[in-house]
């Protein structure tokens, strides 16, 4: 359970830091005050949807945190047999990354009003993020011709868990860019909502993208010493 | 020289951090009733649906209490409906119920009324989450329609015996169990996010976080656990979902089945556990943080008195929360674990007893000298305290593991869990109810019904589960269909079942009383006022009762003052509501 309590320092550590700034040490009972002396609340000055968003975030990593502690428990057993990482993944996380690039861009062209650019940036994000999503079907159809069935190994059943996991978080992101880009090609004027929806794809994006990289070193074996490190650390 | 007798409204008001959200506005019966946005109906919904559930899990403990206390007089009870009836009670206690109707039910009507807010920061999104609530709560009862019935795994779940074929509802119970409990945290995050981001950003002007009542603060921390936490048990559910469905072997380890070996080989049960009680202890706090807060206001409004130590009471909060994260392995003690682990979870355990009891000092200093109102909210708060302190203490022994390891499997823990997890919270949301009831319709519950409710529900609780520790301490086991011939119990052991399962009878009785008042009162309860118990915090100062659309009219409310200013010395009345100004004499 090593990733998921490192995780939670970390949150943990974030909301230290934000608490220590919200008064607590305030005697609110002495505090009364007059017309016009109101104190300010302490909300950041982001919107309440880039705040929500930040929140959805936690949540999905900490389901992703604990889903690799589970594989880290699981992979140390005897009859783990680590599923080979094919070409085609690596080319998936090409698309992945170029996917999140060109949301990044399509934010910047709408900071900036370039409406085409951001059009184009937006249409790229998209495409390449259902190539993404397209590349793992394939994938796991590749795995499975080879006769790396879902029940036959533990690494297999993992493996296709949080490829499956990851997708389904990119389909729901796709439906909020789908929404996003509804009001870009309706030419809706509020300016100010499109950068922020734009944006927020953009933020998760790039969250999926890191996510998807951490599987990916997970699947590599790259993490074998990370894993090892917090076996020793919390077991 | 400052005055707090009651000012005129200058317009000097600061302007707002951060701006007055659009509200959507319903265009038909069906989007204001039905498909609706604002929080309040949702609380209703919410309320409505987890108590209708809870009293299914009633008559599920009626049906066990039958066997328990009468063994082999009713044959329409098998083992398997027995272990079917343990499965859904406590399961729909615990999620449906409970979890549901703090955070669905009070988060969604307070949060936004207690902070000066129209609504949640996302109202579709927060309708959404009722009604994917309601599909899982359906999908659960589907469960009774399929072959085999529900599961009767225990309410744990735990595999390997979970998805076996010599459980109950194994074929088709316990895939309806795991879709809807991953429903249900799906509709729950979908929530969460409404209550924790309305609560950082769309306090009105003056609310700061050490202005706000403390229901709001132990609803947001419990929120912020249950985000953190559930993961866990959908995790654990899919895992668990693909090793019934598809034959994996996360959790399923070799096994021989009827002499045949199975598909499974090694996985691991213990991992489960993990996860499983990774969110099963925070759960305990996100069902008891919004109880420790409803309690503090309850006890300070119905005292007339400020509370004691709110700081102090914050930081608690804070502090329990964060504990409860490390303590989970607490209830593996008997699956077996590294001594040293054992050390480490039975010191956290101890160790979160210390906010805990700070909380429990606050509530009686709060108490002490206080213009104390036996009013029925405050029946129920203090039977609360008293239910929570004897549910502590047992907590305490468990807490050890040499003491849990032979308590672990008897009725003492039944007993334990049920006094901290099921009775504590229970008088808290009856309190509350009582409390709020007012406000939420424009009428107050009846008071002669209301006392007998109390009475009849604190003492009959008490008849119920002060006897089961004694049983437990006998060595009576918990999850036995029926004791047979054991030959270290006494015949007193089944008298003393006879007695508890006719306690418990009586207490269900009453909740159908409880029903009763809130549906009469209604249309025939007393007129309330916009604020009959006089009360400081916002939602009692809203212009109308019950609430309209969007809160507050067209002005949000200022806040000037914590929520606690009651007993002032030299203020006109008792009270002092939050958004009341400070008058500065000759100014």
């Amino acid at each position: 359970m090593g990733s998921i309590i490192l995780f939670l320092v970390v949150v943990g550590a974030i909301v230290a830091v934000w608490l220590s700034r919200q008064r607590l040490t305030a005697k609110p009972w002495l505090e009364e005050g007059p017309i016009g002396e109101v104190p300010g609340t302490g909300a950041v000055s982001l919107p309440a949807a880039t705040v929500g968003l930040g929140v959805f975030l936690v949540v999905v990593g900490a389901l992703f945190a604990l889903l690799i502690s589970a594989y880290s428990v699981r992979m140390v057993m005897t009859d783990w047999q680590a599923v080979p990482v094919s070409g085609l993944l690596w080319f998936n996380t090409g698309l992945l990354v170029a996917s999140s690039v060109a949301l990044q861009l399509a934010y910047i062209a709408s900071s900036h009003r370039r409406i085409d650019d951001l059009k184009l940036g937006l249409l790229a994000g998209g495409g390449f993020a259902l190539m993404f999503l397209a590349g793992q079907v394939l994938a796991w159809r590749q795995l499975y011709a080879a006769g790396y069935f879902v029940a036959s190994n533990p690494a297999n059943a993992f493996f296709y868990l949080l490829v499956a996991l990851h997708g389904l978080h990119l389909s729901g992101g796709l439906v909020a860019l789908g929404r996003a880009a509804g009001r870009v090609w309706g030419g809706s004027d509020r300016r100010d909502r499109i950068r922020l929806g734009v944006g927020l794809c953009a933020a998760y994006w790039h969250f999926l993208l890191f996510v998807w990289l951490v599987v990916m070193a997970l699947l590599m074996g790259w993490a074998n010493g990370f894993i090892e490190l917090c076996g020793r650390l919390f077991s | 020289m400052v005055d707090i007798s009651r000012g005129g409204v200058a317009d000097v008001i600061p302007p707002a951090e951060v701006k007055d959200v659009d509200l959507y506005h319903p265009k038909s019966w069906w989007t204001r009733y039905v498909f609706c946005q604002d929080a309040k109906v949702i609380a209703i919904q919410y309320s409505v649906t987890a108590l209708s559930i809870g009293m299914l899990a009633l008559v599920l403990s009626w049906l066990m209490r039958l066997q328990l206390g009468f063994p082999g007089v009713f044959s329409f009870i098998d083992a398997e409906h027995y272990y079917q009836f343990i499965t859904m009670h406590g399961m729909i206690m615990v999620i449906y119920l409970i979890t549901a109707i703090f955070l669905g039910g009070f988060g969604n009507y307070l949060i936004p009324l207690m902070l000066g807010a129209r609504d949640m920061v996302f109202p579709y999104v927060n309708m959404l989450s009722y009604w994917v609530y309601l599909l899982a709560v359906i999908v659960l009862v589907a469960s009774y329609f399929v072959p085999g019935g529900p599961t009767g795994a225990g309410w744990t779940l735990y595999p390997p015996q979970a998805i076996l074929s010599g459980t109950a509802g194994r074929d088709w119970g316990i895939i309806l169990m795991l879709v809807s409990l991953i429903l249900f945290i799906i509709g729950f995050t979908m929530g969460g996010l409404n209550y924790v981001v309305t609560t950082l950003q769309a306090r009105t002007r003056g609310m700061t976080l050490m202005r706000m009542p403390l229901t709001v603060w132990g609803i947001f921390t419990a929120t912020v656990l249950a985000l953190l936490a559930f993961p866990a048990l959908f995790a654990a559910c899919v895992m668990l979902l693909l090793d019934r469905l598809l034959g994996t072997s996360f959790f399923m380890p070799a096994l021989v089945e009827m002499g045949e070996h199975l598909s499974y080989r090694g996985g691991s049960p213990i991992l489960f556990q993990h996860l499983f009680w990774f969110f099963g202890h925070p759960e305990v706090y996100i069902v008891a943080l919004p109880a420790f807060g409803i309690v503090s206001d309850l006890i300070s409004t119905h005292a007339r008195k400020n509370i004691f130590g709110y700081r102090m009471m914050v930081w608690a909060i804070v502090a329990i929360g964060a504990l409860s994260f490390i303590v989970w392995a607490h209830h593996m003690y008997v699956s077996g674990m590294h001594p040293y682990f054992g050390f480490f979870f039975a010191t956290s355990t101890l160790i979160i007893a210390i906010p805990t009891a700070i909380k429990v000092y606050n509530w009686v200093l709060t108490l002490w000298r206080g213009d104390i109102h036996l009013t029925i909210p405050m029946l129920f708060a203090l039977g609360f305290i008293v239910t929570f302190v004897n549910g502590g203490l047992t907590g305490l022994f468990l807490g050890n593991v040499v003491v849990d390891v032979p308590l672990s499997d008897t009725m003492f823990v039944v007993a334990h869990f049920h006094m901290v997890m099921g009775v504590a919270p229970i008088l808290v949301i009856f309190g509350a109810i009582y409390h709020w009831y007012p406000k939420i319709t424009g009428r107050m519950l009846d008071e002669v019904q209301g006392k007998i409710h109390f009475w009849v529900t604190f003492v009959g609780a008490y008849a119920i589960y002060f006897p089961m520790h004694y049983l437990g301490l006998m060595g009576v086991p918990r999850r036995y269909y029926e004791l047979g011939e054991m030959a270290f119990l006494p015949p007193s052991a089944a008298t003393l079942n006879e007695f508890i399962s006719i306690a418990a009878f009586i207490v269900g009785a009453a909740q159908l009383l409880f029903v009763y008042n809130m549906i009469t009162s209604l249309t025939k309860g007393r007129e309330a006022g916009g604020n009959p118990w006089h009360a400081t915090s916002l939602e009692w100062q809203t212009p109308e009762t019950p609430p309209g659309h969007g809160n507050w009219g067209k002005e949000l409310p200022v806040v000037y003052r914590w929520a606690y200013d009651y007993s002032v010395p030299g203020a006109a009345e008792d009270f002092v509501p939050q958004n009341q100004p400070t008058v500065v004499r000759g100014a």
